[in-house]
């Protein structure tokens, strides 16, 4: 299984390296340098590679990759959720997964990886269990240090999720049901390609061991989704209830894909022209966003970001509502408009000039939208109702949506 | 307070002070100093130094401080190990600790503790721990086995810990099953015999009830170690399958992926027709297609593993071709797998959004991306021959951006589309030259080059065209050089009197300025071919070329059968099997699909049976008509030919047309082989014939024409076949005959003349006509007529003739000539014998009379026959 972990940096230092087995020395990462400068963006580094003797399986989170060595045959999904899961680990203990914090953290970050694996073998990966064991730094750390002498209770109950003894004064359920919705949209404006991916992130602080059930009114909506452990799967099948013994704090119920043979709403259309000329080194840009399917919802925080082509100089725009940036560097135009008014619909234009003596673009950039409509689950999903069950005091209950634009892209 | 402290000492003395700080009184000052040297030994520091002084630290209640030094030992005992022996007694203290915490804690760190001498000390608490009362100390020891495996293999088997190992299978705690089981999986990779799980029904009962408890990465184990188990019967491949499934939903997607190759595995042994078949595959879809909203690391690892199951069965993903679209800030890796995707999964259906997309993305930023989207256009021309001219075009326009490295992908696949579709699309030949200069690569220089040659009659300077490419020869690559070489013969072979000087150039640079072997050889082949036999020169290098297949890189069946058993393993991210890759890998068998069992070979194990053969039946042809053939079928004897009675000859010869023969063999027809029958279906004749192409190059232009002949036989239509036939394809066609042709009588009567033309030439073969397609539906004579007739025809004009070996009565025999229009008139019974009077007509207008003696209980019949007008037959 996992041989060994290094935590490497976006510039390619090696910053933390645990090994599960014996010692495998750092010069393994060579093969992955090599690879690192082939692919030239980070994101762009294949995440297996394959070694004279070794496997490099890697993730790129957060500016910093975690690369595992591999010496036999495993799967590669597994190393590849399971560094997600250290990274998510971190996150969950220091806020952010970047290499300052693990750097300051880094006797902590050490003990985890050794409490999360054993000899390649996942161990407990349960932010729960590891929260019993090793102390988030907190105020709390020194005082209860001496806590952790007693085995962590969630480690073979058979909710391995959930830690026994939670106490809270104010019980409390919380479920946000947010809906990205994943579009292609092409020049004339047609759909190309859309689906929504679904989530129903869950804040529960609840006393003693609440047995849960969620049930939705329009359950047959989802025909493809993703458990937490916790959902009890045959209920689902038989009944299209959520049945759940939760996990104590912030976790994600589910996920579910609305796929693309399902008609998707799209809140918003987007009239584009990008165009740059043969004769000047200069070009126009012009768009204008307008309300499409909203449901009567207001759309919020609307943006757009186009990826110029490496050729482009500077841009002098004007924008009738918000206000826009473009980086010289990364030649990344944003253009941040915020509420979208539907009866002054928001507008950018003007002209892009060119670096002299350089042809003109060949590519035509593309645009990603970002977007939110509050109050709006856009595949029209709705929580019907939530019961408790095992315990006797009343929790607070609430279910939010929110519809976002996940990756959304206007191409011109 | 945060760690980064720890790296502020200064640097002189930085080991020295530690070991001051480590040797101190007070609890916590010691506790500091271990977090110091564990910070310094993450960062890659030496501390290995300090191991006497953290040693000494080991000996305290507090389990932080315990863990910190625990950290410490596993890391550099290999350096220290006589200093690492100090700590064996603690180690074994706390594995009797009334904590189970503490006791797996040390049986744990001591096993990774890579010390040969620890380990000997480590067998007595290992063996406790695995039979411990509390499961978390059992979970912890399973694991601990295998880390000691890893270091003493023959100490684990001598002490007897594997069988240790497999009794945990059968444990009451699924995470203890679980961890047992990825530790034998584990072992068994390293182990001459990988059958160390022995997996059987009990076992596997006990897997699936621990599938549902344990933790997930538990649940990758078991379901990786289910794979390899090989069911009985289908029922128990359904039942298994049946509680496998819950995990497609699962939010890890090593779960979903590992629960998606145990379900492809056993789909093998379920009946293709059963519900639960298809159920079983639509349900295999939206999991799949869930992996790709992954992670980007999650969607390289699901398309490389969907690219198998597509090759394997296109039907899961056909209708989701939409989610391999590709974003334009998708990562390369991700974007160049789905492109892969999107051309297997291109079918007629989908082609029109798939060219959009691809020429979209042909328009995009990154190089190696945009090349394999204009490769992948022509793929899709090859693939999906509707589409191909809308490829063409679109190549074409491409081929206008003038963009560099677009231009020259889009010559290369051009070549490949003229070469599935010869004489087609070469008006495009000037577009294509106008961009010769900007070609820089080899790869699009030898494409062009090879157009050039290919339709250098077509194309008016092609000799100033190649001749510009002559220039520079010893600065192209072989590859080019070749081609180049290549074209220039074919030049000089179609152009021959402009072209002399140009290829004797080649031909001395090939062969006396080249230092490359293959090229000077090609160069001398070239030359003696010309010098010496023209002609031969010709048919050697202007031969048909065979056809390029539709589909490019597929995966050899048998490879892809291996590799759907390692899905989501790294074999099927590199597709390669993993005794490919893997070092050190002879304990991994080579994996094979199940295979279906029939009902009675169950006793065949699967595994020995290897992968599943899809042996395609024989495809039969039901033979139309076997009414008369079921009669004279039997087994007639020798018979006397009587030339005078023609009718009967043929009437016996044609039981032997009745079945699909062969009538023009392959060898004779450079290729094309004809195979056919007569029928007669509802008053109409037909022929029956299939055209296999057994030569290398397809056939197109397919006429038939009949030689006159005794009936006039005629077809009505032209031959129905409309699309070239492509090597070893076979086309089944029925060509309806009628008799309004001119007649001329042939010998034998039934002879009939075909010649069938296509593009490569002319082929004559001549068949006989089986009589009974002529008999016409109402030949039912009147019985005053046939007694009439009967008596009237002339003795000369009788023939008596003996079937042998017919064991059917009188009213079968009846039954069944009628059904070939041999009508029954009338019936009698005379001393025993059943006599039957029969009447039939041609189409010519001709009635032939019969008498058939059935005398019960002797199996030979008597048949006198009875030609009103044979001559009359035989005149016209």
């Amino acid at each position: 299984m996992i041989h060994s972990l290094f935590l490497i940096n976006n510039t390619g230092d090696i910053f933390l390296e645990k090994h599960w087995k014996s010692v495998i020395g750092r010069s393994v990462c060579d093969y992955f340098f090599e690879a690192k400068d082939k692919a030239g963006d980070p994101e762009n580094v294949p995440p297996v590679l394959q070694t004279p003797h070794h496997y490099l399986i890697s993730i790129y989170r957060g500016k910093l990759f975690l690369l595992s060595v591999i010496q036999s045959e495993v799967s590669p999904l597994f190393v590849i959720e399971f560094l997600h899961r250290v990274a998510d680990t971190i996150q969950d203990y220091f806020g952010e997964c970047s290499e300052n914090v693990i750097k300051e953290n880094l006797v902590i970050v050490y003990e985890l990886l050794e409490e999360m694996l054993d000899n390649g073998f996942p161990l407990a990966t349960e932010s729960n269990v590891l929260k019993e064991m090793i102390r988030p730094p907190n105020i709390l750390r020194s005082v209860v240090n001496t806590l952790t002498d007693t085995l962590p209770t969630g480690q073979l109950s058979n909710v391995p999720w959930r830690r026994a003894g939670v106490k809270y004064t104010n019980n409390e359920a919380y479920f946000d049901v947010i809906e990205e919705i994943d579009a292609i949209i092409d020049k004339s404006g047609t759909t190309v390609f859309a689906e929504i991916q679904g989530a129903i992130e869950a804040c529960v602080r609840l006393t003693g061991i609440p047995d849960l059930t969620l049930s939705f009114m329009n359950p047959r909506l989802l025909d493809d989704v993703s458990f937490h452990p916790c959902v009890r799967f045959k209920r689902w099948e038989a009944e299209r209830v959520l049945s759940f013994i939760p996990p104590d704090g912030n976790f994600t119920l589910m996920t579910y894909h609305i796929s693309s043979q399902n008609l998707v709403a799209i809140p918003v259309y987007v009239k584009q022209n990008i165009s740059f000329f043969d004769t000047a080194s200069c070009g126009r840009l012009d768009i204008t966003i307008g309300p499409k399917q909203t449901m009567g919802k207001m759309v919020e925080g609307l943006s757009v970001t186009i990826p110029m082509p490496k050729s482009v100089h500077s841009a002098n725009l004007t924008a009738t509502q918000g206000s826009y940036t473009f980086d010289l560097a990364t030649k990344v135009l944003v253009w941040d408009i915020g509420k979208l008014n539907p009866q002054k619909l928001p507008n950018l234009k003007g002209s892009l000039s060119i670096q002299s003596g350089v042809p003109k673009p060949e590519e035509n950039p593309s645009l990603s939208i970002g977007l939110k409509v509050q109050q709006l689950a856009i595949s029209g999903i709705k929580v019907n109702r939530l019961d408790m069950y095992g315990e006797k005091y009343k929790p607070f209950k609430g279910v939010k949506y929110v519809t976002k634009a996940g990756k959304f892209q206007v191409r011109t | 307070m945060t760690d980064s402290k720890y790296f502020t000492t200064n640097k002189k003395g930085e080991i020295f002070e530690l070991k001051a700080e480590l040797n101190n009184e007070k609890k916590e000052k010691r506790k500091e100093a271990v977090k110091k040297v564990i910070a310094a030994m993450t960062v890659g520091k030496d501390v290995s130094s300090l191991f006497p002084d953290v040693v000494n630290c080991m000996q305290t209640d507090n389990l932080e401080l315990k863990k910190l030094v625990y950290l410490y030992l596993m890391n550099y005992a290999k350096n220290q190990p006589d200093m690492a022996i100090m700590a064996v007694n603690s180690f074994v203290k706390d594995c009797e600790d009334p904590n189970p915490l503490i006791r797996a804690l040390a049986v744990r760190t001591m096993g990774c503790i890579r010390v040969d001498k620890i380990t000997e000390y480590l067998c007595e608490p290992l063996r406790k721990c695995l039979k411990d009362e509390d499961p978390y100390v059992r979970k912890t020891a399973a694991v601990c086995v295998a880390k000691l495996h890893d270091i003493n293999a023959q100490m684990v088997e001598d002490q007897g810990f594997l069988d240790s190992l497999r009794d945990l299978i059968a444990d009451s705690n699924p995470m203890v099953v679980a961890n047992a089981v990825a530790a034998l999986s584990e072992i068994s990779e390293s182990h001459p015999n990988s059958n160390l799980l022995d997996l059987n029904p009990q076992n596997i009962n006990k897997l699936l009830t621990a599938l549902n408890e344990c933790t997930e990465w538990g649940q990758i184990f078991i379901l990786d170690c289910l794979s390899n188990y090989n069911p009985k019967d289908e029922r128990e491949a359904q039942s298994i399958c049946e509680r496998v499934t819950p995990r497609l939903s699962h939010a890890n997607s090593a779960v979903v992926l590992s629960a998606v190759k145990v379900l492809m595995k056993f789909l093998e042994l379920l009946p293709k027709d059963s519900d639960y078949y298809n159920t079983l595959l639509k349900k295999l879809s939206p999991p799949l297609v869930t992996l790709l909203s992954g992670e980007p690391e999650v969607q390289y690892v699901a398309l490389r593993n969907i690219n198998l199951i597509v090759q394997k069965r296109p039907e899961i993903l056909k209708q989701e071709i939409k989610v391999f679209f590709v974003k334009y800030n998708d990562p390369i890796y991700v974007k160049l797998e789905k492109l892969d995707i999107m051309i297997r999964l291109a079918s007629q259906a989908n082609i029109a959004q798939v060219l959009a997309e691809l020429k979209e993305y042909a328009t995009e930023v990154d190089v190696d991306f945009v090349r394999k989207a204009v490769r992948a256009i022509g793929r899709c021309a090859i693939k999906v021959e509707q589409s191909a001219e809308r490829c063409v075009s679109t190549l074409l326009d491409l081929i206008q951006t003038k963009v560099n490295y677009v231009v020259q992908e889009a010559i290369v696949v051009i070549r490949d589309i003229f070469r599935k579709y010869p004489n087609k699309y070469e008006s495009i030949i000037a577009t294509l030259c106008e961009n010769l200069d900007s070609l820089d690569e080899p790869d699009a220089r030898a494409a062009m080059i090879w157009i050039v040659g290919e339709y250098a009659e077509r194309i008016d300077n092609a000799d100033e065209l190649l001749e510009s490419f002559l220039e520079g020869f010893h600065d192209e690559s072989t590859q080019v050089q070749l081609t180049l070489l290549t074209a220039i013969v074919k030049l000089f072979l179609k152009k021959p009197s402009e072209t002399q000087e140009l290829v004797q150039q080649v031909l001395s640079l090939a062969t006396q300025d080249s230092d490359n072997p293959d090229l000077r050889d090609r160069g001398y082949i070239y030359w003696r071919l010309l010098s010496t036999d023209p002609v031969t020169a010709k048919e050697v290098v202007l031969s048909e070329k065979p056809l390029i297949s539709e589909e490019t890189d597929l995966i050899e069946p048998t490879l892809l059968d291996e590799l759907i058993c390692h899905i989501g393993s790294l074999a099927s991210v590199y597709h390669k099997p993993p005794n490919a890759f893997v070092e050190g890998s002879h304990g991994i068998h080579r994996k094979h699909l199940p295979v279906q069992h029939s009902s009675i070979d169950t006793g065949e194990s699967p595994v020995s049976s290897g992968p599943a053969a899809n042996i395609e039946q024989t495809h039969v042809i039901p033979s139309q008509g076997d009414l008369l053939g079921d009669l004279l079928n039997l087994d007639l004897g020798p018979r006397s030919t009587c030339p005078r009675c023609p009718p009967l000859t043929v009437l016996i010869a044609c039981n032997s047309v009745l079945l699909l023969q062969v009538w023009l063999p392959a060898v004779k027809a450079k290729g094309l082989e004809i195979s056919g029958t007569f029928t007669r279906r509802q008053g109409q004749m037909y022929m029956d014939m299939t055209f296999t192409n057994k030569a290398l190059q397809h056939m197109t232009d397919f006429a038939v024409q009949f030689n006159k002949n005794s009936f006039g036989v005629i077809p009505t239509s032209p031959l129905p076949v409309h699309t070239p036939l492509m090597p070893n394809q076979n086309i089944e066609l029925s060509l309806p005959l009628n008799t309004i042709g001119p007649v001329m009588k042939m010998d034998p009567l039934n002879n009939l003349q075909v010649a069938v033309k296509n593009n490569i030439d002319v082929f004559y073969f001549s068949v006989l006509i089986p009589l009974n397609i002529f008999f016409v539906e109402d030949g039912k004579m009147e019985r005053q007529v046939f007694l009439a007739t009967w008596k009237d025809i002339p003795n000369e004009n009788e023939l008596q003739y003996q079937i042998k070996e017919c064991h059917l009565n009188a009213d079968t025999v009846s039954g069944k000539l009628q059904n070939s229009n041999i009508y029954t008139i009338a019936k009698r019974n005379v001393e025993g014998q059943d006599m039957l009077y029969q009447s039939l007509k041609l189409t010519n207008g001709i009635w032939i009379l019969a008498e058939l003696r059935i005398q019960p209980g002797n199996p030979n019949y008597t048949v006198l026959y009875s030609n009103f007008a044979t001559e009359t037959c035989v005149k016209v």
